[in-house]
């Protein structure tokens, strides 16, 4: 018995499976439940814009009632929101924010420190080294490597265009 | 005995003669409370890690279904069971606490099915009397291997499913009184080239279409001959296209007599997406809710199809699609 009398032509047994794929993920598709979108905007643009809205009100407050700058304000505002960020994640509400706000929640300097505070709360399991040590920037570590990367081509970008004489 | 391909055929009909349930607080908020047979109000049940607090579960179940039935725990000759967790360690564990001779199974959330149809295999070829088999998950332990850190904010699409927390435990016996294992089927790995981790529902649906097909074909019987088909964790958008595929292939299954686990532990209010998933799953729901409705004279047969999404992350992470298995278990009164 050759290969081919066992079973089938194997190019016509390939071509007739990839068919029944390519039919199964489109019924398949029918039945899945698609992500509301336009609402998922419409509340990321609500809880994204309120985030902003109190960090607003926060460099507001450290301008008025200590000696900060509108540039110097920067830094204790973000600080003063990690801190809340902090709290939130660790009494467990802010994963229930971001199942409701998505991107709304995500974005927002908030979202960042939620990434970082959650795997360091996640891996205490393993102590302070290897779990918290080791895990704490697993979901926010990419953000910060390519931030410092694009940061830095469009510095060489702003670079050559000032040399050129451009700006 | 062997059935056409894939199908044994138990002539000696080993007996389920206990089951036991337990499950975390979550899961008593759901419409199956009445069914577990221990409910825990912490998901940590006091212990120091979310895979210990597993463990718990799982060693409980195994006591109280030791308790309930008619022998003692020396009288168990072995203990197979398995779990989501890297390298099955929670099962391992229970095990060392359980010191019973221990198989440890891999099948995902169809590990349930797998040990059950495994026991009942030992059992009738008489290389056991009394078998011990069940399966743990833990939604927090789960979603720290397979997704992100459990208070990270990502938002879960309308597809995804919740991780039950809870164990579900059998212990099948050579006679004595209770449903009886007639037969099982041991499915293949199906593949539909789905990849999105966040639908096992959809990438299992063939999967479970094809074992309940192959059971039927080598068992020569009609679906009618089932009163309730139970599917494992295929959740709502799962359990809709295997319905689909097998009204397809022409079998004609009726909709009441199509359940699926993961859609029926947790009420419409609780958050879970798509429905509920984990080896607990299927477990919690066959051995505790329908066996007990069994025993009430409710149905006299039931297909248990428990089915598993094979994925690990890093397989996900290099692309490759989502492999999935579902092994069915006939169960019936008599």
């Amino acid at each position: 018995m050759t290969e081919y009398e066992k079973g089938g032509n194997p190019v016509a047994k390939q071509k007739n499976k990839q068919q029944q794929t390519q039919q199964f993920q489109a019924s398949e598709e029918k039945h899945e439940t698609k992500r509301p979108i336009l609402l998922n905007c419409i509340k990321a643009f609500l809880v994204g814009g309120t985030i902003c809205f109190i960090g607003q009100l926060i460099t507001t407050f450290y301008i008025y009632f200590f000696d900060f700058t509108e540039q110097t304000a920067g830094n204790p505002t973000t600080a003063t929101l990690i801190f809340f960020t902090m709290l939130l994640t660790g009494f467990g509400l802010y994963d229930r924010i971001g199942q409701f706000a998505g991107a709304g929640s995500a974005v927002p300097v908030t979202g960042f420190g939620n990434a970082v505070i959650s795997s360091a709360i996640e891996h205490r399991t393993e102590g302070f080294i290897i779990g918290v040590g080791t895990n704490m920037f697993k979901v926010a570590g990419p953000v910060i490597v390519y931030g410092v990367f694009s940061a830095f081509v469009i510095a060489l970008i702003k670079v050559l265009f000032q040399q050129l004489g451009g700006l | 005995m062997l059935l056409g391909k894939q199908t044994w055929i138990f002539q000696n009909k080993p007996v389920i003669i206990s089951t036991a349930t337990t499950g975390g607080p979550f899961e008593a908020e759901g419409p199956l409370r009445n069914d577990f047979d221990r409910l825990f109000d912490d998901g940590w049940l006091e212990e120091s890690s979310f895979e210990k607090a597993q463990q718990r579960l799982m060693e409980e179940a195994a006591e109280i279904a030791i308790q309930k039935s008619p022998i003692d725990k020396e009288n168990v000759d072995f203990f197979i069971s398995g779990d989501l967790i890297n390298q099955i360690t929670p099962s391992t564990f229970s095990a060392k606490t359980l010191e019973l001779p221990y198989l440890g199974i891999f099948s995902a959330c169809a590990t349930s099915a797998e040990g059950l149809a495994l026991s009942a295999a030992l059992i009738n070829g008489g290389f056991a009397e009394y078998i011990l088999s069940g399966t743990a998950s833990h939604h927090a332990a789960t979603e720290k291997q397979f997704r992100f850190p459990n208070d990270y904010g990502a938002q879960k699409p309308p597809t995804a499913q919740w991780t039950v927390t809870g164990a579900g435990c059998v212990l099948l016996a050579k006679s004595g009184n209770g449903p009886k294992i007639t037969s099982a089927t041991i499915g293949k790995v199906v593949d539909m080239g789905l990849t999105d981790p966040f639908n096992m529902g959809g990438a299992m649906a063939p999967a479970a279409a094809d074992t309940i097909e192959s059971h039927l074909q080598d068992r020569n019987i009609d679906i009618s001959y089932y009163d309730v088909i139970l599917t494992g964790d295929l959740g709502k958008v799962g359990r809709e296209t295997s319905f689909d595929l097998l009204k397809r292939h022409g079998i004609n299954v009726k909709d009441q007599q199509y359940i699926d686990s993961g859609m029926t532990i947790y009420s419409s209010e609780q958050p879970v997406h798509s429905g509920a998933s984990g080896t607990a799953c299927s477990a919690i729901v066959t051995y505790g809710h329908f066996l007990n409705r069994m025993m009430k004279g409710e149905f006299k047969r039931i297909l248990m199809v428990a089915t598993g999404s094979l994925h690990s992350p890093l397989s996900v992470q290099q692309k490759n699609s989502i492999p999935c298995i579902a092994h069915a278990v006939s169960i019936e009164m008599e």
